[in-house]
C-alpha cells in the first residue's frame, strides 16, 4: 500500500510540475520576449483559460499527500513555515496580478501588474527548486519528526542547514531554467508569426544552461547525499531513469530545431518526469531524510495513514483521476490550437 | 501573546477573509444558472447580457476566493501540524475530495463559460453554467463535511499511536452534522448573493439608468431573497440549533448565555453575558421559548453552563453569545425586508418606491456580516475542542513555529489581504459603474482594454 501511495502522490505532484510548470515559464518568460500590447495579450490569453485548472494539482496533490502520509504533511509544511508562507503570498499575488491586467486598461498600471505576476512567477520557480532540493538534501528533524528551518544561513549544507545554501541554490536555478524553456516550448506551440520564432530561438540558449545546471546538480545530489545512488545500484534497470533525462533532453533540442512544436514541448514534459521521478527514486522510501542521522528520518512506514484510511481512500481516488483527468482533457482540447486574442475575453 | 492564540487568530483571520469571496460565488452561481436558463427559455438577449455581467463579477470574486482558498489549504499543516498529524487520515481525505471532485470541475467550466462563448453553442454555455453551480456547491459540501467531522467526529477509529483513520466513506460524507450544516450554509450563500443582486438592480434603478436591467436584477433577486430568508430560519437554523443543543450542550447554553440549567428556559433577545458574576446584564427575556425551541415543548429542562466544568466552557463567551445573537437578529431584519419588498414586487410597485429600494441597497452588506458571525459562532462555540471531545486546541498547533514566527507571517496576511479587499473593490465598483454591456453604449470599453 506504502508504494503504491508513494507514487499516486508523486504523479500528482509530476503533473502540477508539468503543467503550472508551462504557465509559471511563461510567466517568467513574458517579461523579455514580447515586445507589445497585442503579443502580450497573445501570450497571456495562451494560459488563460487553463492556469487555475493547473494549480488545481498543487492542492489535490497536497491533499492526498495530506491524508496518505499525515506525518509528512505536518512535519514539511510547518518546519517549513516561513518559505511556504513566501510562496502563500506569491501564489496570491500572481494570480491576482494575472486577472487584474484583464481588466485594468491604464498603460502604467498594467506595466506594473506585467512585472508582478512575472517576478512572482520566477521566484516560485526557484523556491520550488530549492524545496525539492531541501528534501533530497535533507532536514535536521528532531525525534518527534519536527524540525523548524530558518530562511536564511551561512550556505553551507551539514546537519544544520537552512533553506538556501549553495545546493539549493543548484536547485532552485535548475527549476528556473527548466520551466522557462517549458514556458517557451508552449509559447511555441500556441502562438504564432514572429513571437513564435522569438520563442523557439530563446529555446537554444537556455536549452545549453539547462543540460550544464542538470549535470552539475546529479553531481551536487550525489556528493551532498551519497546514499542517494543506492537504490539505483540495486535494481541497476533503474539506470534507465537517468537514460530518460538524457534521452528527453536531446529531444528538446532535435524537434526544436526542426520546428516540431508538439513534440519538442512533449519531450520537456518527458524531462520534468524523468527528474522528478529520478529524485524520488533516490531517496524512497525515505520522504524525508534528516541530517541529524537516518533514525530520524521520516520513511514511508512511519508515515503512512492507517489501513482503513487508505482502502476508503483508494476508491474515490481512482474514481476522482479518472473524472479529473476528463475534464482536463476535455479543456484542452477545447482550447486546442494557437492561442486567439479575439475570442470575447471578460 | 502566547503561540496558541496566535496561531488560532491566524486561521481565523485567513478563512474568514477567504470566506467572503465564496459565499457570493455559490450563491451566484445558482442565480446565474436562473438568468441562463430564462434566456434559453425566451431567447431574450436581455437576459443573456445580464448573465454576461454576473458572470464578470463572479469571475472577479472567484479569482479572490481561488487565491485566498490556496493559504487555507497550506495552513492545516503550517499553523497546526499535531493536529494534521493526528487527524489527517480523516481531515485530509474531504479536503482531497474537494480538490479532485471540485475544484477540477469548476476551474474546467469557468474557462469555458468566460472565454469560450463564441466557440460553443447557448446550450453548450448554459451548460457550463450548470457545471460551475454543482462545481461551486460540491466544493462546499466537502469543506462542511471536513468542518463537521471536527464539530461531531464520526466513522473513525483511534488506533494505538493515537492516529485518527477513517472507517467509512459514506458515514463520512453523510455525517448529520454536515449535512444540517450544509443546507444551512448553502442558503445563507443564496441569501448574500440575493440581497448583492438586489442591491445593484436598485441601484440602478435609483440612478435611473439600465432600467431593464435594474427590473430583472430585482426580481431575481428578491424572489430568491425572499425564499432563501425564511429557509435559513426555518427549517435549517432551527435545526441547525437542536442539534447543536443535543449534541453540544456547553456551546448552546454559551451562544444563549444560559449560566443556570433552567426547566422552561426562557430567550435572551439582548444583553450582555458577564463571566464574572455568572449572569447576563441587561437583559430582555422571554419566557419558556428556549426549551420550546429546543425540545418542542415550554417545560424541557436546558442544561446551562453550571452543569459543565470551567475548562470545558467555550473560551471566547461573550463573543460566542454577540456573534449568535448578531446571526439570528440579522436574519430576522432579512425576512422582514424581503417580504416587504416581495409585496411589492408582486404589485408591479417596488420599482419606484425609493425607500424600499434604498433599504435593499443598504442591506447588501449584512448576510456578509451575518454568514461571518456564523462562522464564529460554529467555530468559538466548539472551544476548548478542536476536535469535540477528542482533542483540545491546545493540543493542536504547531509548537514548532513560535508565537513571533507566527505574528510576522499572521501581519504579512493583513497587509497583502487589506491590499487585496482595495483592489477587489476597485474593480466591482468599476464593473457596476460600467454596467451590462450596452447599457451604456458610450460607455463601452474601447476594444484595446479588452
Ligand atoms: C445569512 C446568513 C445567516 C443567517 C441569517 C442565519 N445563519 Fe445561522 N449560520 C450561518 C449563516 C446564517 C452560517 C455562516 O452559514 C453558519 C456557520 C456554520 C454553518 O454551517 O452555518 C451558521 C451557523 C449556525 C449555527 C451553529 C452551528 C454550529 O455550531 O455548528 C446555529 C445554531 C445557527 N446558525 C442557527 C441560526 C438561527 C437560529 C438563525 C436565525 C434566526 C440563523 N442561524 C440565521
Ligand atoms: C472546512 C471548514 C473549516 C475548518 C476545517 C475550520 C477549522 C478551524 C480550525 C482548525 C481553527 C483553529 C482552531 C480553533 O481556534 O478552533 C478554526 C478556527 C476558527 N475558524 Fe474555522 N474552519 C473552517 C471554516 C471556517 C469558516 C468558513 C470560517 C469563517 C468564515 C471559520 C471561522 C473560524 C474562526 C472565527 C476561528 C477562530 C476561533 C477561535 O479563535 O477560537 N472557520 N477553524
Ligand atoms: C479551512 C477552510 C477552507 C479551505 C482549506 C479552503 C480551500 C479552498 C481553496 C484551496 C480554494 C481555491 C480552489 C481553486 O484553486 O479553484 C477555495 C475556493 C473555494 N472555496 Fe474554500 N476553503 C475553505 C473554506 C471554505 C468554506 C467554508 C466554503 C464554503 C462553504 C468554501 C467554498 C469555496 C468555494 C465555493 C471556492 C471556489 C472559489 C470561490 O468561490 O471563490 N471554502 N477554497
Amino acid at each position: 500500500m506504502g508504494f503504491v501511495w508513494f507514487w499516486l502522490v508523486a504523479i500528482m505532484i509530476v503533473a502540477y510540475v508539468v503543467l503550472d510548470g508551462f504557465d509559471l515559464g511563461v510567466g517568467v518568460l513574458h517579461l523579455f520576449l514580447v515586445r507589445n500590447e497585442e503579443e502580450r495579450k497573445t501570450t497571456l490569453a495562451s494560459i488563460g483559460p487553463v492556469w487555475d485548472g493547473n494549480e488545481v494539482w498543487l492542492l489535490a496533490g497536497g491533499g492526498t499527500l495530506y491524508f496518505a502520509f499525515p506525518l509528512l504533511y505536518a512535519s514539511a509544511f510547518s518546519g517549513f513555515y516561513l518559505p511556504l508562507m513566501i510562496v502563500l503570498w506569491l501564489l496570491v499575488l500572481r494570480g491576482i496580478s494575472l486577472e487584474l491586467r484583464n481588466h485594468i486598461d491604464v498603460g502604467v498600471w498594467r506595466t506594473l501588474l506585467d512585472g508582478v505576476f512575472g517576478l512572482a512567477s520566477a521566484l516560485l520557480t526557484i523556491f520550488y527548486g530549492a524545496a525539492l532540493a531541501n528534501v533530497l538534501r535533507g532536514v535536521p528533524l528532531n525525534g518527534e519528526g519536527y524540525f523548524f528551518l530558518p530562511l536564511w544561513t551561512n550556505w553551507k549544507p551539514g546537519p544544520a542547514p537552512g533553506i538556501l545554501d549553495w545546493y539549493t541554490v543548484i536547485g532552485g536555478l535548475v527549476a528556473l531554467v527548466a520551466l522557462t524553456m517549458h514556458g517557451a516550448l508552449w509559447l511555441s506551440v500556441k502562438t504564432s508569426g514572429e513571437l513564435e520564432q522569438r520563442a523557439q530561438k530563446v529555446v537554444t540558449p537556455l536549452w545549453g544552461l539547462l543540460v550544464a545546471l542538470t549535470a552539475v546538480s546529479l553531481l551536487a545530489t550525489i556528493a551532498v547525499r551519497p546514499a542517494s545512488l543506492d537504490n539505483y545500484f540495486h535494481y541497476p534497470v533503474t539506470f534507465v531513469v537517468p537514460a530518460g533525462v538524457v534521452g528527453s533532453l536531446i529531444a528538446i533540442w532535435f524537434w526544436n530545431r526542426t520546428h516540431k512544436a508538439i513534440k519538442a514541448f512533449v519531450a520537456s514534459c518527458a524531462y520534468l518526469f524523468f527528474m522528478l521521478a529520478g529524485a524520488c527514486w533516490g531517496v524512497y522510501p525515505v520522504l524525508l531524510p534528516a541530517t541529524t542521522g537516518p533514525d530520524n528520518d521520516i520513511t514511508l512506514s512511519r508515515a503512512i495513514s492507517g489501513p482503513h484510511t487508505l482502502a476508503v481512500g483508494l476508491v474515490w481516488w481512482l474514481f476522482g483521476m479518472v473524472l479529473a483527468t476528463g475534464y482536463v482533457v476535455f479543456v484542452y482540447s477545447r482550447f486546442k490550437g494557437k492561442a486567439d486574442v479575439h475570442a470575447e475575453g471578460h | 501573546m502566547t503561540a496558541e492564540l496566535i496561531h488560532r487568530l491566524h486561521f481565523a483571520f485567513t478563512v474568514t477573509f477567504h470566506y467572503l469571496f465564496p459565499q457570493l460565488t455559490m450563491g451566484l452561481a445558482l442565480l446565474i444558472v436562473v438568468l441562463k436558463t430564462i434566456a434559453l427559455r425566451s431567447g431574450d438577449e436581455t437576459w443573456d447580457r445580464a448573465a454576461r455581467f454576473w458572470g464578470r463579477i463572479f469571475a472577479i470574486n472567484f479569482v479572490f476566493g481561488v487565491v485566498t482558498g490556496i493559504p487555507m489549504e497550506f495552513q492545516f499543516g503550517t499553523n497546526w501540524a499535531r493536529f494534521s498529524r493526528l487527524s489527517g487520515g480523516v481531515i485530509g481525505q474531504p479536503l482531497a475530495m474537494e480538490g479532485v471532485f471540485s475544484f477540477f470541475l469548476e476551474s474546467a467550466f469557468l474557462g469555458l463559460f468566460l472565454y469560450g462563448e463564441k466557440r460553443i453553442s447557448r446550450r453548450m454555455h448554459w451548460f457550463s453554467a450548470v457545471m460551475i453551480f454543482l462545481g461551486s456547491w460540491i466544493s462546499g459540501f466537502f469543506i462542511i463535511v471536513t468542518d463537521a467531522w471536527m464539530q461531531h467526529p464520526v466513522a473513525f477509529n483511534r488506533l494505538p499511536d493515537g492516529h485518527f483513520e477513517v472507517l467509512s466513506f459514506w458515514q463520512l460524507l453523510l455525517n448529520p452534522w454536515g449535512l444540517l450544516q450544509y443546507m444551512h450554509n448553502m442558503t445563507g450563500a443564496v441569501v448574500t448573493a440575493a440581497f448583492v443582486m438586489s442591491a445593484v438592480g436598485a441601484f440602478y434603478l435609483l440612478e435611473g439608468r439600465g432600467e431593464a436591467f435594474g427590473r430583472i436584477f430585482l426580481k431575481v433577486g428578491v424572489i430568491a431573497g425572499v425564499i432563501s430568508s425564511i429557509v435559513i430560519i426555518f427549517p435549517t437554523g432551527d435545526l441547525a440549533g437542536k442539534y447543536v443543543a443535543r449534541n453540544q450542550p456547553a456551546a448552546i447554553a454559551a451562544m444563549e448565555g444560559l449560566f443556570q440549567t433552567q426547566t422552561g428556559a426562557g430567550i435572551v433577545l439582548v444583553g450582555q453575558p458577564n463571566e464574572e458574576t455568572g449572569q447576563i446584564d441587561n437583559p430582555i427575556v422571554v419566557n419558556n421559548v428556549l426549551s420550546f425551541l429546543i425540545y418542542g415543548t415550554t417545560k424541557a429542562e436546558v442544561k446551562g453552563l453550571d452543569r459543565f466544568p470551567r475548562d470545558e466552557w467555550p473560551t471566547a463567551l461573550p463573543l460566542l453569545f454577540y456573534s449568535y445573537h448578531i446571526m439570528a437578529g440579522l436574519g430576522t431584519w432579512f425576512v422582514l425586508l424581503m417580504v416587504v419588498a416581495a409585496l411589492l414586487l408582486w404589485r408591479g410597485r417596488v420599482y419606484k418606491a425609493r425607500w424600499a429600494l434604498w433599504a435593499l441597497l443598504l442591506s447588501f452588506p449584512l448576510p456578509y456580516i451575518a454568514n461571518t458571525a456564523g462562522w464564529m459562532t460554529a467555530e468559538l462555540g466548539r472551544q476548548p475542542w478542536l476536535i469535540y471531545g477528542l482533542m483540545r486546541t491546545s493540543e493542536g498547533y504547531s509548537n514548532t513555529v513560535s508565537a513571533s514566527n507566527g505574528l510576522f507571517t499572521l501581519i504579512g496576511f493583513m497587509g497583502l489581504y487589506a491590499l487585496l479587499g482595495l483592489l477587489f473593490t476597485v474593480l466591482v465598483y468599476r464593473e457596476i459603474s460600467n454596467g451590462p454591456e450596452e447599457m451604456m453604449p458610450a460607455l463601452e470599453k474601447p476594444a484595446a482594454a479588452k
